[in-house]
């Protein structure tokens, strides 16, 4: 299930919903992104985060697409926060369930890199100096690339993020 | 028509967030940026190497075909998450 929302979630009622939703699933995992209160230039107190109502949803769905092709998965939940969004708040959650573990993980590792990469969802930062456009990080597209080619994940993390 | 969007720090530096284009048998995202160059200096800066482009809400290349009524939309790369 998908949500593009202004609203806050609640961790604990996602997790339930994966949880009540898992039927014979061994694993779950989930990730919650947080928005930083730093930058490289200094501290940011907020973000607002714009998106492209109706192609931001249908890219989130293929990204889901992609994973269960890709693996054997149970339920998926991607929520991800619009509008602003202030510092140290929620800004993405993904939850996945599957029969084991290094499913879920990997699962989860992929669809948060494909929706840095594919996802119509773009970031402004509160500063000092007022609102600032962030600019896309090269190490998303390294996270991105690291899943194609064969079918096992490397485990090279990135360097950031 | 072609309803031409654009998003987040390109509709800022565009000042335009859409825009009609009468649909006259471009065939290709290539050759629909061609005739939107000619229309005006301003959408030169849709050459910028970095821009993406999505037709009907799916991100593809400027091989991509298009059709009377799409949506076209061209947008920085993404920055969520």
């Amino acid at each position: 299930m998908i949500s593009v929302q202004e609203e806050d979630f609640d961790h604990c009622n996602e997790y339930k919903f994966l949880k009540d939703n898992a039927d014979s699933d061994g694993a779950i995992v989930t990730f919650t992104g947080l928005v930083r209160d730093f930058n490289v230039d200094g501290s940011v107190s907020s973000v607002f985060i714009e998106h492209y109502p109706g192609m931001t949803e249908k890219s989130l769905m293929d990204i889901c697409s992609k994973a269960k092709k890709r693996w054997t998965l149970g339920q998926i939940r991607i929520i991800h926060r619009v509008g602003l969004i202030e510092a140290s708040e929620q800004i993405v959650f993904v939850g996945v369930t599957s029969k084991h573990r290094n499913n879920a993980f990997e699962a989860t590792q992929f669809i948060m890199d494909y929706l840095k990469s594919d996802a119509p969802l773009w970031k402004q930062e509160g500063t000092s100096n007022g609102m600032k456009w962030v600019e896309a990080k090269k190490s998303d597209e390294k996270a991105k690339a690291r899943w194609s080619g064969d079918n096992s994940a490397t485990w090279a993390s990135p360097n950031k993020d | 028509m072609i309803h031409i969007r654009f998003f987040a720090s390109l509709r800022e530096r565009l000042g335009s967030a859409s825009m009609n284009f009468e649909y006259a048998g471009e065939q290709t995202v290539s050759q629909l940026l061609s005739e939107l160059y000619e229309k005006s200096d301003n959408l030169l800066m849709l050459k910028e190497q970095d821009v993406m482009v999505a037709v009907n809400q799916t991100l593809c290349g400027h091989e991509a075909r298009i059709n009377d009524g799409d949506e076209i939309a061209f947008f920085p790369p993404v920055t969520g998450g």
